[in-house]
């Protein structure tokens, strides 16, 4: 035991050997919890015991007064985690909290005295009735975090103590986390862990004499950097929620652009004026031309004459077993899809799996089992040359051919001109498509509106300028009325290679509309009567085809090459910041577990780890971080020695840290007679092993084996 | 212990003084253990309480010489360390050496001389030489300045700024006697009478040999230790407003071997530490509580009680 006693790296590690196969018990099937509960709960004791050694060898009295430095500090942190908000928070508050702030500095430069007391009270009282005059309540998000803010802007206004102070750091570390309510994106992250860094690093500065900005920063940085580890603990084992963890119910949905279950003239005109990311794909192989990128996503198959709809029998009907027979190589690939609340997956046409957790409709519309609320990530197979449901089943063909009656008079007469000529269904679809690509027919993203109740009549005679949804449309009207059965597909078309992360992204502005026509035989066969008038856009992507005039987004005509570049980039550190932070969800999460050998993954199991973790974590941080304060061999001697002085202190005799070993045993030898030979002599034979030079006749471990003797044997 | 021939007349000069000095024995002991270390001694006390005795006395039984030099306000840098007159027989200037050019020399009320003045006789504490008219004159060796100062604040004195002040190796107190040594002393002989009789104890050899056989006292890495975490402390504790230097650490080993060669050991404990810190720390430490000027003997013995001894 004294030989552990001398060696507190020694003990530490046996203890290390102890609680390292607890924490690991998980490992092992049908380990009992209790074990991990132990396990961690040793962890933590020994990590507290090593820092409180560490922090009674450097404890100092800390109780100062708040410098004008630490003033200073505390308004750039307030400042730093203020500023995102600003713009969320009404115009008012944000004024008023300016204000306040502009108050206190004048008070620190000693040109305004604070408010009196009278004055604070008053306006804290009409800052939360304006607040509650602004949103009509309390609480929420919104009202929360504008009350928040003014409360601290108000609290700045009073800071008198220490104390206040530190009541505001731990203000500004909620405001933090407040910032991350509406924000998640790489860039706020990064602002956030300055915020945290300066917020630190102002609290150290508390606890300093005489703070210096590069002294705290530092050590603030040093304790972030030692709290790393209990971060990716908490990261990866922390239980997950299916959903967004502050994803209040009106936060969700109503602005975001994408597709939707109807499609209607000039739908997909107004996507195509959205940069924003709808999906992103990365490729196992290489990743097929831009002219076979067909992303599917619903379909329609029941038309009124201006809506196409899903129509009512699509999802919830009986499902008809995927029929679909690759003829070339499957391609695989992985997808992560933007939230957008509604319950499609994108594939790439056509799809020959399904991901768990949706389901493929008869349509071959992968449906997710539950609206797409967050950013999902799921692996698709796609044949990009198939057959598929050569034998559909009657309902479905039928259901291709309806039309709306007595709409679109000249359209259905066209049709049946086509129908009587006695063509084959495949010459009729060359005819049609043949009269979009040498007829006057223009691709743009603003054609004219279409009045008329009969749509396909007025775009196909009259304006014959239109966006993918209008040929989509009026190409399956025709197809319907000439007898073959055919239905809409929308989705994305295309999409740009990001050079820099290597995976394609797809943005809103690729969204396309597009038919599918069966043929006996063939079964549905995709027909694009957009390449037909257009064929830059199925080739090169809308970019090379939307003529300069018409609003694209300056992200997505990639015009200057700078630009663009620059672009993909900070596209490329989006993605990895998705897919490796935000996108770690419950799947993912499960899924790192069942890697790491673990299956069972309910809450309960992942507390447990969460604790385990966190234990190894802290001791780990521990026992590296103080290292150096841990003295690394302590001698001998002065364990016996500290042996000694506990013995008389039980009998009484309590030494003093800072009284010398002589002095100690004089006055032991005053007080106790009976002692005063064996503690002096005791002392003597200390001070011989500690104060004296070394003695070539008597090594000291000699020494110090005989010291432990004399100490054992004094009777007290 | 080679050389231990010296330490009983190193006991006797501390005796001697002491029948002069009545009832101070360990400010008599610190006076010698500064010399021992080779270091210079301010004493600082109201008028009357013996500092000139005392030093005088020191200066007797160690056998060296000594001037007395009254610092008043209009002496002048060459009152002390001397000056060229032109010689009109030899047709040259000579040099009168001042009363700097002696092994020990009593600087009495040094405050009371302008900054310029006290700053001469701090070089030449420091260099252990002067430089007059351009030549540099070697002082003799061994050389000690002992400098009293009054502590009231006088008008037309100039207080030593902290820079000067680490130049004394130790500040010490002389306090008023108690009972029965004031008894004694005033149905004593008269004090000038008795110095003048006090026999010198030891030589200059002796204490030559004595200086270098402090330097030797040997420190342990635990000794060591405890100085450093002393001197770490003095510069966090946050009731001090600046910690201790490196030098006044050096001060503090040094003093520190001298009491322990005094006590006739060859090796440095805690106890020595403790005993002379007081003298050797406390004016160089400054601090406040509750707004108010705390003295720095009183910093320097909260120091000793806050610190560990390892």
């Amino acid at each position: 035991m004294a030989a552990l006693a001398a060696r507190p790296w020694l003990r530490e590690a046996l203890w290390g050997l102890l609680i390292v196969p607890l924490l690991a018990a998980p490992l092992f099937a049908g380990a009992p919890r209790a074990l991990l509960v132990a396990g961690s709960a040793l962890a933590f004791w020994r990590a507290f015991a090593i820092s409180r050694r560490s922090l009674r060898a450097r404890q100092h009295d800390a109780v100062l007064p708040l410098s004008l430095h630490s003033g200073w500090m505390l308004l750039a942190s307030l400042a730093v985690v203020l500023v995102p908000h600003s713009t969320r928070l009404p115009a008012w508050l944000t004024l008023l909290v300016v204000l306040f702030i502009g108050w206190r500095i004048a008070v620190m430069r000693r040109r305004l005295q604070p408010p009196p007391r009278a004055l604070l009270v008053a306006m804290v009282s009409a800052a939360s009735g304006g607040v509650f005059l602004q949103y009509g309540t309390l609480f929420g998000r919104e009202p929360g975090v504008a009350l928040l803010a003014i409360m601290i802007a108000l609290k700045l206004l009073e800071l008198k103590s220490r104390r206040d102070a530190i009541v505001l750091v731990f203000l500004a570390y909620f405001l933090v986390i407040t910032n991350f309510l509406y924000s998640q994106t790489l860039p706020t992250a990064l602002l956030m862990l300055l915020a945290v860094w300066l917020v630190t690093s102002t609290m150290i500065g508390f606890h300093q004499r005489q703070p210096a900005f590069r002294q705290t920063a530092s050590l603030a940085g040093q304790l972030l950097v030692q709290a790393i580890p209990l971060m990716v603990v908490l990261f990866l084992f922390f239980p997950r929620l299916p959903g967004p963890l502050w994803g209040l119910p009106r936060d969700g949905g109503q602005n975001v652009t994408g597709l939707s279950d109807s499609m209607s003239p000039g739908s997909f005109g107004q996507l195509s004026a959205s940069a924003d990311v709808a999906f992103r794909v990365e490729f196992s192989g290489p990743v097929p031309r831009t002219a076979e990128l067909y992303w599917r996503g619903p379909v329609f198959w029941t038309f009124d004459g201006r809506l196409w709809t899903v129509g009512s029998s699509a999802s919830p009907g009986p499902t008809v077993a995927p029929l679909v027979r690759p003829i070339s190589e499957p391609v695989a690939y992985t997808v992560t899809l933007e939230p957008h609340f509604e319950r499609w997956l994108l594939a790439l046409d056509m799809p020959t799996a399904v991901p768990p957790e949706a389901r493929a409709g008869v349509d071959f519309v992968l449906l997710a089992n539950a609206p797409v609320r967050t950013r999902v990530r799921y692996e698709g197979r796609a044949a990009l040359d198939y057959r598929v449901n050569e034998n559909e089943t009657e309902a479905n063909l039928r259901r291709a051919l309806q039309l709306p009656a007595g709409l679109n008079p000249r359209s259905v007469a066209l049709a049946a001109e086509l129908r009587a000529s006695g063509l084959e269904p495949e010459q009729i679809v060359d005819r049609v498509l043949s009269r979009f690509r040498d007829e006057p027919f223009f691709y743009t993203t603003n054609p004219p509106p279409l009045a008329s109740e009969h749509t396909v009549d007025q775009f196909l005679f009259e304006t014959r300028r239109g966006f993918c949804e209008h040929y989509a449309s009026a190409f399956t009207v025709l197809m319907r009325a000439a007898g073959l059965p055919a239905r809409v597909v929308t989705g994305y078309q295309g999409g740009v290679v990001n050079p820099v992360g290597n995976y394609l992204v797809v943005r809103q502005a690729e969204a396309h509309a597009w038919s599918e026509v069966w043929l006996a035989g063939r079964g549905w066969v995709r027909i694009d009567p957009t390449a037909a008038v257009s064929p830059l856009r199925v080739e090169s992507g809308i970019a090379a085809s939307i003529s300069i005039d018409d609003p694209l987004p300056m992200l997505v005509r990639g015009s200057l090459p700078m630009l663009s570049r620059a672009g993909f980039a900070v596209d490329a550190v989006a993605n990895a910041w998705n897919q490796w932070v935000l996108s770690y969800n419950t799947q993912r999460q499960q899924q790192f577990l069942r890697n790491l050998g673990l299956d069972s993954t309910d809450w309960k199991s992942l507390s447990v780890l969460l604790l385990a973790g966190a234990a190894a974590a802290t001791l780990l941080g521990a026992l590296l971080a103080l290292r150096g304060l841990l003295p690394g061999r302590r001698d001998p001697a002065v364990l016996a020695w500290e042996r000694l002085c506990r013995k008389l202190a039980r009998a009484g005799l309590e030494r003093s840290p800072s009284e010398g070993p002589h002095a100690f045993a004089s006055r032991v030898a005053a007080a106790r007679p009976d002692l005063a030979p064996a503690v002096l002599a005791i002392a003597d034979a200390y001070v011989q092993i500690r104060y004296r030079p070394a003695d070539p006749g008597r090594p000291a471990a000699a020494l110090a084996d005989e010291l432990r003797r004399r100490i054992r044997r004094l009777k007290t | 212990m080679k050389d231990a021939s010296f330490l009983p007349a190193i006991h006797r000069v501390i005796d001697q003084v002491g029948t002069v000095i009545l009832g101070k024995h360990d400010q008599v002991r610190l006076a010698i253990a500064c010399l021992l270390a080779r270091g210079h001694l301010l004493i600082e006390d109201v008028p009357g309480v013996g500092k000139t005795t005392l030093a005088h006395a020191i200066a007797k039984s160690l056998g060296l010489d000594f001037h007395r030099v009254q610092f008043t306000s209009d002496l002048l840098p060459n009152d002390i360390l001397g000056v060229s007159v032109f010689d009109m027989n030899a047709r040259t200037f000579t040099f009168h050496p001042g009363p700097i050019f002696t092994r020990m020399i009593l600087a009495d009320e040094i405050n009371r001389a302008t900054p310029k003045t006290q700053s001469a006789l701090l070089e030449a504490m420091e260099e252990q030489q002067v430089t007059i008219e351009g030549e540099t004159r070697r002082l003799p060796e061994p050389f000690f300045v002992i400098a009293t100062q009054n502590p009231s604040h006088q008008i037309g004195t100039f207080e030593l700024p902290e820079s000067q002040l680490d130049r004394f190796l130790m500040r010490i107190r002389l306090g008023y006697p108690d009972a029965d040594a004031e008894r004694a002393l005033l149905a004593g002989a008269e004090r000038r009478t008795m110095i003048d009789d006090l026999p010198a104890c030891m030589d200059v050899a002796g204490l030559l040999a004595l200086q270098s056989q402090v330097r030797s006292v040997f420190v342990a890495p635990a000794l060591i230790d405890y100085v450093q975490a002393l001197l770490a402390h003095t510069r966090r504790a946050a009731h001090l407003t600046s910690g201790l230097s490196p030098r006044a650490g050096l001060a503090l080993l040094n003093g520190a071997r001298a009491w322990a060669l005094i006590d006739g050991r060859n090796h440095v404990e805690p106890e020595d530490v403790q005993a002379i810190l007081p003298s050797v720390a406390g004016h160089r430490l400054h601090g406040q509580a509750l707004g108010a000027t705390v003295p720095g003997q009183e910093l320097a013995e909260r120091l000793l009680a806050e610190v560990a001894v390892p």
